[in-house]
């Protein structure tokens, strides 16, 4: 069990990586906020509790590794990498100025903590399930968690990795797909069947299980069982809510990329200060 | 080609245990002596060349080389995006190997034939293109492919090319070899179709024309000096490839000789720009598309009868 005052301090730092999302938004006056937020709890229980990482030595060899398959999450990656101290948080504030270290889809050459450069959906789990080969056969324990999109699974690509993971038994590979039910063309029944999730993992070799992807004590308990079984890679349905955190666009497709009027801007932080006051 | 590209692979990779191949479901009775000795280091993703070159890319950024390894267009064209985004652009140490590019697949179609590689994978940035002409060249590329730290295209030759070389080469990523000298043109080759323009130069000579040979096994970083070279001192150009005409090698020397000026006669000797129709053997369809060596030697002809 999840002791209360833990849950409290990780409920502080996934607010801060929604602050962190809101600034990126406020300085560059747009961007992928949706599935930014949706991912928050789930990249806060990432970097502060299951990733063995050292943010003072991001090149560190034994370090657990995360791909960001679906790029245009970058926000939510930046938000944690700055919450975690891989660099400044006032680096934020310069997204969207010309020149800046933060394209709109990670740029593992240009911040310390990016792993893989993405943005074409269908990319990352191929990356890696090789970086994933590589360390075993280096011999280092290092993991290689992955943070897919709904919508991203419609991608051919995918399917040829899952089912390479599966058959070269890739125990250090854990994905995570973000099941917020929404994509840019509209709510994913409408666009895509993509269930039984779990049940398509499996058929390709995988462990799975269903988690809360808002609820810290189920995303702990889940990634802390991981790996499900010996000599399986991991998949974990995270079934979460789009926009996550604000209440007025929860749930809305029109959310998956926001160029926020200043009044919606205003009421964004008055409901992240309400989440603080909540917090007590 | 083929056989000596993986024996001289496997030569290396027992001094370099950090060279893997990941492969999509091919290479039969050719890779199995990798296979067999470093099974650690042997992929088979089957026949799922996204997943290759992704992984592929994975492997080597963690500090390995990566080599993708298949049939003409399959490592190429099916996973170009994995190639721009995930090799290119992570500057991944990935080495991507094709088996009989241009027509060498002949009768099996045109899924099956290269004619389009030089040009999409000259246009992508940081990646380096090698096309070998014999087996000289093709054991020395396959030592600077692994030397050289970055993304590699390598088109392979297919079965018994013959010699293009006499003796010992300097072979240099970047620099082509001269094969013959000559005062009256030069006719520039890259891969396995340069013996061809070798036995037209034989050709021409016997016609009174002097004509300089150039390997660009390296059709980028192109030979900038060599090409100008020639321009200046045989005062005109021809360049051969088994290609395309449009965007390969002949798109590069063109690129080169007019920015630099001057306006020397040039001809691109190649593919029309038109998907293969006729059914045939390899040599029967180079013959058919004009690169016979008397082919050759005759285009070249009418280029400096017109500059007359």
């Amino acid at each position: 069990m999840l002791k209360a005052a833990e849950e409290l301090e990780l409920k502080r730092k996934a607010l801060q990586v929604r602050r962190n999302i809101l600034r990126l938004i406020k300085a560059g006056k747009a961007g992928h906020v949706g599935g930014a937020l949706s991912m928050a709890e789930v990249l806060t229980a990432l970097y502060f509790r299951v990733m063995k990482i050292d943010p003072a030595r991001p090149d560190w060899p034994e370090r657990d590794r995360l791909v960001v398959s679906a790029g245009h999450k970058a926000l939510v990656l930046y938000a944690a990498l700055a919450a975690r101290g891989y660099f400044e948080e006032k680096l934020l504030d310069t997204y969207g100025s010309l020149g800046c270290r933060l394209p709109g889809h990670p740029d593992m050459h240009k911040l310390p903590g990016v792993e893989a450069s993405t943005g074409a959906l269908g990319h990352g789990l191929s990356i890696a399930g090789g970086m994933a080969l590589g360390l075993r056969l280096s011999g280092l324990p290092s993991r290689v968690f992955v943070v897919m999109g709904d919508g991203e699974l419609a991608e051919g690509s995918n399917w040829e990795a899952a089912a390479a993971a599966g058959h070269h038994k890739l125990e250090n590979l854990v994905v995570i797909v973000d099941r917020n039910g929404l994509q840019i063309s509209g709510p994913t029944v409408e666009v895509m069947t993509y269930e039984p999730l779990e049940e398509r993992w499996k058929a390709f070799g995988w462990a799975t299980r269903r988690m809360n992807g808002h609820d810290f004590g189920a995303i702990l308990k889940t990634l802390g069982e991981t790996p499900f079984e010996r000599g399986k890679p991991s998949a974990i349905v995270a079934d979460t809510v789009k926009s996550k955190g604000l209440p007025f666009a929860e749930g809305k497709v029109e959310y998956h990329y926001w160029k926020p009027p200043a009044e919606e801007l205003a009421q964004a932080e008055r409901d992240l200060a309400e989440i603080e006051r909540t917090l007590g | 080609m083929r056989s000596l590209f993986n024996k001289v692979l496997l030569d290396i990779a027992e001094k370099n245990d950090r060279i893997y191949m990941v492969l999509a479901d091919i290479g039969y009775g050719e890779i199995e002596g990798f296979a067999e000795r470093f099974p650690d280091r042997f992929f088979n993703v089957g026949v799922a060349e996204q997943n290759m070159t992704g992984v592929a890319c994975g492997v080597a950024m963690e500090g390995n080389i990566a080599v993708t390894y298949s049939i003409a267009n399959f490592p190429t064209l099916r996973c170009l995006e994995q190639i721009r985004n995930d090799v290119c652009y992570h500057k991944a140490n990935v080495k991507i190997v094709i088996i009989g590019g241009g027509l060498a697949y002949g009768a099996l179609g045109v899924s099956h034939q290269a004619t389009e590689d030089l040009a999409i994978m000259r246009a992508l940035p940081d990646m380096v293109v090698l096309a070998p002409a014999d087996f000289a060249e093709a054991e020395a590329a396959v030592h600077a492919m692994i030397a050289h730290d970055g993304p590699v295209y390598y088109r392979c030759g297919y079965k018994k090319e013959p010699a293009l070389h006499g003796g010992p080469i300097d072979f240099r990523i970047g620099r082509a070899i001269q094969v013959r000298d000559g005062s009256d043109l030069t006719l520039i080759g890259t891969g396995t179709i340069t013996y061809r323009a070798f036995e037209a130069a034989g050709i021409l000579e016997s016609q009174g024309v002097k004509a300089r040979v150039l390997s660009m096994h390296t059709v980028k970083p192109l030979d900038r000096e060599a090409v100008l070279a020639a321009a200046r001192e045989t005062r005109a150009v021809v360049t051969v490839e088994e290609h395309n005409v449009l965007g390969g090698l002949g798109g590069a020397v063109a690129e080169v000789l007019a920015e630099a000026g001057g306006g020397v006669p040039f001809l691109r000797v190649g593919l029309p720009d038109s998907y293969i129709h006729l059914v045939g053997s390899h040599n029967w369809l180079l013959d058919h598309y004009g690169f016979a060596p008397q082919a050759i030697a005759a285009s070249a002809r009418r280029l400096l009868e017109g500059r007359q």
